[in-house]
């Protein structure tokens, strides 16, 4: 093991990942199911409304005042 | 706006988040209670240097691997809901609901990249105790992280600890400590972790139930069940008091859920509890059809269970409706309760006060402003029945909650039943000759997971109409979204979250058959 902590540590990382087996499968999963998650479920079927469609949180919360309190 | 809302999006957004807080909870409660098992496992090595016992925790420790792989971050599905179909609701509460979140997202974050992989990578490569400490730290840091999301919850079950501030629009938490320590949150917490242990300890029992069945990997399953059913008869009797705890809150805080629980319309003194029993279809709150088609009664148990008090009164729906029953509130003061149509009446007060006080605001009318604040702070303990068109629509899904409730708490009395007699037979050394107790462990483990989700029915279906009890109904709480985007997200969330489980059950299966790499023989 290298002295420098900051290598040391990411040796150890390192040989963690190697040195998996089933290990792999899963982190392919991992990898898969967060880009699905982040790149595609949250940039196109799951935007932030409030922080999409006002600028401050001012016009939220005239948004949401409007949205509690105007009733047809 | 929210008047001319389509209830389908009401109905589909809850439906959907409902879908994705049920998926997530497959995963999260055996990771909280195989970490401890693993935890005692490995103790064990450490203590006594027997290697037998460092091959055992490593199995159990790959099984949670691929738990833990597969069921991280399906939690974030629902806050991604929270910004998209929820926006009223995450506006509205602020920061009691962001700050929970938050902090279990900092400390998810240094436990899953620090500790677990000591966990995992850390095997001769740091000292015994140095890889103990971070199993246990697994462990403490996972429940703890589920306790903040647990207050979270138990907040909108329960609001304390916070104000409204009608200019910004939001609730704001004033007293952290009120917030973590409700009785509601504590409850909530104490029974939902122990309920994930008796999960966990099922789980591994029934594995190595398996086992033996199999005439493979012996002295693993039997060093394996004799540690899960201490644990589990523990965790299972622990359960059972927490379980208490709760309706003890539900009967002084969610009258309504303790009713729908118990499918009692017509209350009195001294009520008994149905131990079996069938709601009567398409009963209503206000016709003279019996409310069961049959029932077997413990009698005066629901009073005991309600409130500690054999002869005490019980409300039901019908007299939560009607109110003038007298309960104790907040305070511990005796009071006379309002009828739903009053506090519906007292509700729009308070909306209509909050739109009021905004156009003094805007007027700089400071006098004005001041006298709709008091009102609005005089009612805003029932501002959401204001969104509420007939007091029928307080009354949750009756039929789903009581037989859930049943499910939820007579597996809870099988489970104590069946750890008992696992341990007491493994301690006996005979275990192995009772095939039939080692096949039915096996199907515990489903029985495990519907007991887990049907008392989350219990709890969130009970609350409904609720979001925030009684203070934001769902049908408020949603975004003025179309139909069709979230009818896509959900089917979309059902595919990906069906080939996650069977991602999950293949590769758990598979790892299961392998067994031990490293003897466990």
């Amino acid at each position: 093991m290298p002295n420098n902590p900051i290598k040391s540590i990411i040796q150890f990382y390192y040989d963690g990942f190697k040195s998996m087996t089933i290990g792999k499968t899963l982190w392919t999963i991992i990898i898969i199911k967060l880009f699905i998650m982040f790149f595609i479920l949250k940039l196109f079927f799951f935007p932030d409304l409030l922080k999409k469609n006002f600028k401050n949180d001012s016009e939220r919360s005239r948004h949401v005042l409007e949205q509690l309190t105007n009733k047809k | 706006m929210i008047d001319s809302l389509d209830i389908s999006v009401v109905s589909w957004s809850k439906a959907q988040f409902a879908l994705t807080a049920m998926y997530h909870w497959i995963f999260v409660p055996l990771t909280l209670g195989l970490a401890f098992i693993i935890a005692f496992m490995e103790t064990l090595y450490v203590k006594t240097g027997d290697e037998e016992w460092k091959k055992i925790t490593k199995y159990w420790m790959t099984l949670f691997g691929i738990n833990f792989a597969i069921g991280i971050a399906t939690g974030i599905i629902l806050e991604f809901e929270f910004g998209t179909n929820w926006s009223n609701y995450s506006w509205f509460v602020g920061d009691i609901f962001g700050a929970p979140l938050a902090i279990e997202g900092i400390m998810a974050f240094f436990m899953e990249t620090t500790f677990i992989a000591v966990m995992f990578f850390g095997w001769n490569k740091v000292s015994k105790r140095f890889h103990l400490i971070s199993t246990w730290l697994v462990a403490i840091g996972a429940n703890l992280s589920a306790l903040w999301i647990l207050v979270a919850n138990a907040w909108m079950q329960y609001p304390a600890g916070m104000h409204f501030n009608p200019d910004t629009v939001r609730n704001e938490m004033v007293n952290f400590w009120e917030v973590l320590f409700s009785p509601v949150a504590v409850n909530k917490f104490l029974h939902t972790i122990t309920s994930s242990f008796l999960l966990a300890s099922v789980f591994v029992i029934g594995i190595s139930a398996w086992y033996m069945l199999k005439g493979r990997h012996i002295l693993l399953a039997k060093r394996s069940i004799i540690i899960a059913s201490v644990f589990g008869l523990i965790s299972s009797v622990f359960v059972g008091f927490t379980g208490d705890g709760s309706a003890i809150e539900v009967a002084h805080k969610q009258p309504m859920k303790l009713a729908a629980m118990e499918g009692l319309y017509k209350g009195s003194e001294g009520v008994g509890l149905i131990a079996i029993g069938m709601p009567t279809p398409g009963k209503v709150y206000n016709d003279n059809k019996d409310p069961y088609i049959f029932k077997i009664q413990i009698p005066k148990m629901l009073s005991i269970l309600g409130y500690h008090d054999k002869d005490a009164f019980v409300p039901g729906i019908t007299d939560i409706i009607d109110g003038g029953y007298t309960y104790k509130n907040k305070n511990g003061e005796e009071v006379v309760a309002p009828s739903t149509a009053q506090k519906i009446e007292k509700g729009k007060l308070a909306i209509q006060a909050l739109a009021d006080y905004t156009t003094s605001s805007a007027e700089g009318n400071k006098e004005m402003m001041a006298y709709h604040k008091n009102i609005l702070n005089e009612n805003f303990e029932y501002f959401g029945y204001g969104y509420l068109k007939d007091p029928a629509s307080t009354i949750p899904n009756v039929p789903l909650v009581f037989y859930s409730f049943r499910v939820m708490v007579g597996l809870g009395l099988l489970f104590i039943v069946f750890f008992g007699l696992i341990l007491f037979l493994v301690l006996e050394k005979n275990l192995e000759q009772k095939r039939w107790l080692l096949k039915t462990s096996i199907f515990m483990i489903p029985l495990a997971y519907l007991a887990s989700q049907a008392g989350w029915i219990v709890a969130e279906v009970g609350r409904q109409p609720w979001v925030i009890q009684d203070i934001l109904p769902t049908s408020a709480a949603v975004s003025n979204i179309g139909v069709g985007a979230v009818q896509v997200t959900f089917f979309l969330f059902f595919i990906i979250f069906t080939i996650l489980l069977i991602a999950e059950l293949k590769i758990m299966f598979k790892q299961i058959k392998l067994g031990p790499k490293e003897g466990g023989n």
